[in-house]
């Protein structure tokens, strides 16, 4: 194969990264808020509402993105095929929703926003997956990752914004456990899928923040707060922001460093005759 | 059916730019943007060194992943497989722009011309188009050209004045425009008397530019 080498993508930004970055944590917080009320019957609202303006602010940042800002509308008419048009439609009940349940506490309310949360955030997945022109993001495995990046950056969210009990903080341990397991699984197949390098090295100079202080620290502090109840909130606390925390850098880097396009190739490229060389091959027409 | 494609002979480009600078005399693009450009490939290791020059841009491919990921519905593909942009409909999102496996599409979000910045001389005040800043644009194959030749009863690949300015300029016979549903077209003899293939096929888009290999 003869290629001109990939480079990175500029047209996606950091505001692009921010959109997945707040509408991941704000749908996997009303997630986790949802199932934290179903478990224990208490409904913690101020959750619900940082999690609206977690999916705003990501929104809105898009918004600042785009060229012609005041053709907004336009992203629904393509629901058919778009996941970006899929992802707005969303957004609307979505943030009507957790509004709704935040102000009044309703238990219908919230499961609908869950709900609703649960499919804005596989169409985000959705989108980066749709991305055919950079292999980091069209790569399968970037949907279970964006998945279980949302459940722990949510799971982190609510420990460091709500009282946690036992369920929270037992989510919390399987959802950083499950994104370790997709971030694992999204690098190996990268690498043999044949992603450009520069892609590559992006992810791996994370590889060892997200392993230290985005998986094991916060595993460890999230069983020493089941072992310690007394110390519980202080140690979900900072499990929950090296969770949150090491859940956007994930993002930002993918979004933004490691969005190399696959350059140019040709399997085959023709050898230059010389001078007295014939052509092999008929041109004609 | 017809079906719009295009072959380039690897063969015979020379890497002149005569392509990229019609097309950017024909379609009043930017600075910075090309709609049809002419990559310069050196392969090998020394003595056995290769240079060949590739001419590149939107492939209008059969299944475009760019249409599939708009989501305004200003990509759109012709019957004649040609993929166009509205600009009234774009909303300059870029999601087209990181779809596109070929690095075909721009947006451009400021005035900007060759001479002068963004002070136009009179020839780039007469060809500038507000509408395609802060959307995406991108090669169209010169469908004007190709829908008003048509309409005068011209060929497309045959009659330069309904054939796409690239391959109108092209000093060395390496570009073809064609009907590839039609067996007695210049592309459909080219593409059936030569081994040929296409960029990133892999992918599975069905770019609808060929290249001829020796």
């Amino acid at each position: 194969m003869e290629h001109i080498a990939p480079w990175l993508q500029t047209s996606w930004d950091r505001r692009a990264a921010g959109n997945f970055i707040g509408g991941g944590t704000g749908s996997g917080l009303a997630m986790i808020a949802a199932a934290s009320a179903l478990w224990s019957g208490n409904l913690q609202r101020p959750p619900l509402a940082v999690a609206a303006l977690a999916i705003a602010a990501g929104l809105a940042l898009v918004w600042l993105e785009i060229g012609r800002p005041w053709r907004f509308l336009h992203v629904f008419f393509h629901p058919q095929t778009s996941w970006m048009t899929r992802e707005a439609l969303l957004a609307p009940p979505l943030l009507l929703a957790l509004a709704a349940a935040a102000w009044t506490g309703d238990g219908v309310a919230t499961a609908f926003a869950a709900l609703l949360a649960l499919a804005f955030l596989y169409s985000q997945a959705r989108i980066l997956r749709a991305a055919q022109g950079i292999p980091a993001w069209r790569e399968p495995a970037i949907v279970p990752l964006m998945l279980a990046t949302g459940f722990a950056d949510g799971a982190g969210a609510f420990l460091a914004l709500a009282a946690a009990d036992t369920f929270v903080l037992v989510v919390a341990i399987a959802a950083i456990i499950a994104r370790w397991f997709a971030w694992t699984t999204y690098r190996r197949r990268l690498g043999r899928n044949g992603a450009p390098i520069g892609a590559l090295a992006a992810l791996t100079a994370i590889d060892a923040p997200v392993l230290l202080l985005g998986t094991v620290a916060p595993l460890v502090l999230l069983v020493a707060a089941l072992v310690l109840p007394r110390l519980a909130v202080p140690l979900a606390l900072a499990a929950g922001l090296l969770a949150l925390g090491s859940g956007w850098l994930v993002k930002g880097v993918i979004v933004t460093r490691a969005a190399f396009n696959q350059g140019f190739a040709l399997p085959h490229l023709p050898r230059r005759r010389t001078a007295g060389e014939e052509s092999s091959a008929p041109k004609g027409g | 059916m017809t079906r719009w494609v295009m072959v380039v002979d690897l063969d015979r480009c020379v890497g002149c730019q005569t392509c990229t600078a019609a097309c950017k005399q024909a379609n009043a693009t930017p600075p910075d943007v090309q709609w049809r450009r002419v990559l310069d490939m050196e392969t090998g290791a020394y003595p056995d060194v290769r240079r060949t020059f590739v001419p590149v841009g939107c492939m209008h491919c059969d299944d475009p992943p760019c249409m599939s990921v708009c989501p305004s519905t200003a990509t759109r593909k012709r019957a004649d497989g040609i993929v166009t942009i509205d600009y009234d409909l774009c909303i300059g999102c870029g999601y087209c722009i990181v779809a596109c496996p070929y690095q075909a599409r721009y947006r451009t979000d400021r005035a900007n011309f060759a001479y002068g910045g963004s002070n136009p001389n009179e020839a780039e005040a007469k060809c500038f188009d507000e509408r395609r800043l802060g959307v995406a644009t991108k090669c169209t194959f010169c469908v004007d050209r190709i829908d008003a030749g048509i309409e005068q009863g011209l060929t497309p690949g045959v009659d330069p004045e309904a054939t796409p300015a690239c391959v109108n300029s092209c000093i060395a016979g390496a570009l073809h425009f064609g009907d590839i549903e039609r067996a007695e077209s210049k592309v459909s003899v080219l593409l059936a008397k030569n081994h040929h293939c296409r960029m990133h096929e892999e992918l599975g888009t069905g770019p609808r530019i060929y290249y001829l290999q020796d």
